[in-house]
């Protein structure tokens, strides 16, 4: 089992999803020749070629479009969108077109395809290349969306979503690709979508939170187990489906949870874990739930002292953990 | 037979599909104003456009990527009377949407009709895409967005056009213009006269072609789908016709047009200028129009009966199709 990097997983996994099934085609802007602009799709126009890895013109509604068309007429379209922030020109698409189609059809018609973009800050992407834009597609039924938090997820995840007969939408966390590494074994494995993973066990509290958040979770739980405050981490994994089984055992288990992302406070994915909570555990619970999360400002700003102020930390989960256990 | 592979079986054949769209259409609007049907779109002078380049196409495996005007298109390409009106009247067995969607938003899986939506030009990057796929599958496909004039000011016609033109996809973009996007005169649409000049951009070629004339226009379509499936690319092809109706059972078209003006373009009517020069031909009898005017009634009122005792959809069903697994 070789350790790879949460970029190296996806490319990885793309390649040996690639080499298994002739009809996956991956486009985007700078995907080919340059591999990316961050290098996850390097060396793969080189073995698979410029009709499979394909540089489409810089047109984000295209990009999804055509992906609608080709996946209808028998390809499994993987595109990329550069960054996460430039999705929203091919939001009617994604949101009106191939989240619907299945429906609108009567199930006559699907839309099997993953589309791919780096998403999240704290590396001085500013207002445009930093921000979470998951919740936006979270409400929205026929799609699903997926946001893995270590390399092992990032592949089982890619590889179930590629194999989905509906739309995922696959985001990556970018100050994730290069800082984040773990095992991931070579041979292939599907992670189903809409599991949530226990990442840490613990008895006084429970974290909730997804993608890089996970690891900054972590990481304030270890600190908190030297303070004799032991924390349940629950990692997502999909934002929509939500696995309101885990959810609730974990809730139901320790009676406190605080619930984490970088994504904006209000209406993001904290306040539906939390109403799903509210709805079936209340009385399980010693304490409100509270909410982390990346303030109700329209995006992460450039400058250092603004994007670390915006930024949720390791610290600050730590010190919000701790008030709850508290409580 | 002529050069162009029209025999006169198959004009006889296109004309009887516009004739039968004009009487889908008429009915449609009457079980409107007898208040049976919600909404109506029509096709009332579009047939020549759409039914020529539906006779140009491999019906049934090129893919179609139609839009609300697209009645005469849809029937030329194997949809049924019967389905037309379960879709009119939401049945569940509506094979475009089960009742679903609005009335004219068609879908067809195993017609390779393409299911659409209401934003408009969206079509014409699904038509790229299915025309992407079958470059890389090799599969002999054709594909053709259809679009009214007005929906060639949003972002993806010219997305759509663009990312075709470069890959050089086997895909048709065939406008269908008619003067008026709903009540918006293409002057104020675009400032240059015809949307066909429009394909230079995009180093395509731009076709004009009457579009009230359906020998004409299928002669277009079929050239563009022997160069498409050539590998040389897309076409973009600018059909000229007229609306003869408002835009919808919805919109009062006296609010914006002359009429005057409709009844100037009603001379140039594509189906009573169709019938001349068959008849003219001698392909067209007045014992065969009377005969086949008899059957296309009968179809209608058969199609009609049919469509209003067929069940509704259950409201069980209504969470059904949104995943196909979760």
């Amino acid at each position: 089992m070789a350790v790879l990097s949460y970029l190296e997983a996806i490319r990885e996994t793309l390649r040996q999803e690639m080499r298994r099934d002739e009809r996956i085609i991956i486009y985007g802007e700078d995907v080919g020749v340059r591999g990316g602009v961050f290098r996850v799709t390097e060396g793969l126009q080189k073995e698979f070629g410029e009709e499979r890895v394909i540089d489409s013109p810089l047109a984000e509604a295209a990009i999804v479009g055509t992906a609608i068309g080709a996946a209808v007429n028998g390809l499994l379209p993987v595109p990329e969108i550069q960054f996460a922030d430039f999705i929203f020109p091919a939001i009617n698409q994604i949101v009106q077109e191939a989240a619907r189609i299945r429906y609108r059809s009567n199930g006559t018609f699907h839309v099997p395809m993953v589309i791919r973009a780096p998403f999240g800050g704290g590396v001085h992407g500013a207002l445009y290349h930093s921000q979470s834009v998951e919740a936006f597609f979270a409400h929205v039924p026929g799609l699903k969306v997926v946001v893995p938090g270590t390399p092992y997820d990032a592949k089982g995840l890619l590889a179930s979503a590629i194999q989905d007969e509906d739309p995922v939408l696959y985001f990556e966390h970018k100050a994730a690709y290069r800082s984040l590494k773990g095992e991931v074994p070579d041979e292939r494995y599907l992670i189903p979508i809409g599991q949530a993973d226990l990442k840490r066990e613990g008895q006084h509290l429970s974290i909730i939170t997804y993608g890089l958040m996970v690891s900054y979770a972590l990481k304030a739980a270890e600190e908190l187990e030297k303070e004799g405050i032991s924390v349940d981490v629950l990692d997502l994994r999909s934002v929509r489906p939500l696995d309101v089984e885990r959810i609730l055992e974990t809730a139901k288990k320790t009676g406190k949870v605080l619930i984490v992302h970088e994504d904006n406070l209000t209406g993001g994915i904290g306040g539906e874990v939390s109403a799903l909570i509210s709805e079936h555990a209340l009385f399980y619970l010693d304490a409100p739930i509270m909410r982390l999360a990346g303030p109700d400002v329209p995006a992460m700003p450039y400058a250092a002292p603004l994007e670390h102020a915006f930024m949720v930390t390791p610290e600050k989960i730590r010190d919000r953990a701790r008030e709850l256990a508290k409580f | 037979m002529s050069d162009n592979g029209l025999t006169p079986e198959l004009m006889l054949d296109m004309y009887y599909h516009m004739a039968l769209a004009r009487a889908v259409d008429d009915r449609m609007w009457i079980l409107n104003r007898q208040g049976r049907a919600p909404v109506v779109y029509t096709s009332n002078g579009h047939e020549a456009a759409q039914v020529g380049s539906a006779f140009a196409l491999n019906r049934g495996e090129d893919w179609i990527c139609p839009y609300y005007r697209d009645l005469a298109l849809v029937l030329a390409y194997g949809m049924t009377p019967r389905e037309i009106m379960l879709h009119l009247l939401g049945r569940a067995d509506d094979p475009n949407s089960g009742g679903r969607q609005m009335p004219a938003h068609w879908g067809h899986a195993k017609l390779h009709i393409l299911t659409g939506g209401s934003v408009v030009a969206t079509q014409d990057v699904h038509a790229a895409g299915l025309a992407l796929a079958s470059k890389v599958l090799k599969d002999g496909r054709v594909s053709v967005a259809y679009f009214g004039e007005g929906s060639t000011s949003q972002g993806e016609f010219h997305e759509a056009l663009n990312f075709a033109a470069v890959h050089k996809l086997p895909v048709i973009f065939f406008n269908e213009n008619n003067g008026y996007a709903i009540s918006v005169p293409a002057r104020k649409q675009m400032a240059v006269q015809d949307v066909a000049a429009r394909a230079a951009g995009y180093g395509m070629p731009g076709v004009i072609v009457d579009g009230n004339d359906p020998v004409k226009v299928y002669e277009v379509v079929k050239e563009a789908a022997d160069r498409a499936r050539r590998g040389e690319g897309p076409t973009l092809i600018e059909a000229k016709t007229y609306r003869f109706v408002p835009h919808s059972s919805d919109d009062d078209d006296r609010a914006y047009r002359p009429r005057e003006e409709v009844q100037e373009a009603k001379k140039r009517d594509p189906i009573a200028m169709f019938e001349t020069k068959l008849k003219e031909q001698g392909i067209l009898t007045d014992d065969t129009l009377k005969e086949m005017q008899q059957k296309i009634k009968d179809i209608v009122n058969d199609a009609t009966d049919y469509a209003e005792k067929a069940a509704l959809p259950d409201p069980a069903t209504l969470g059904d199709h949104v995943y196909g697994s979760l």
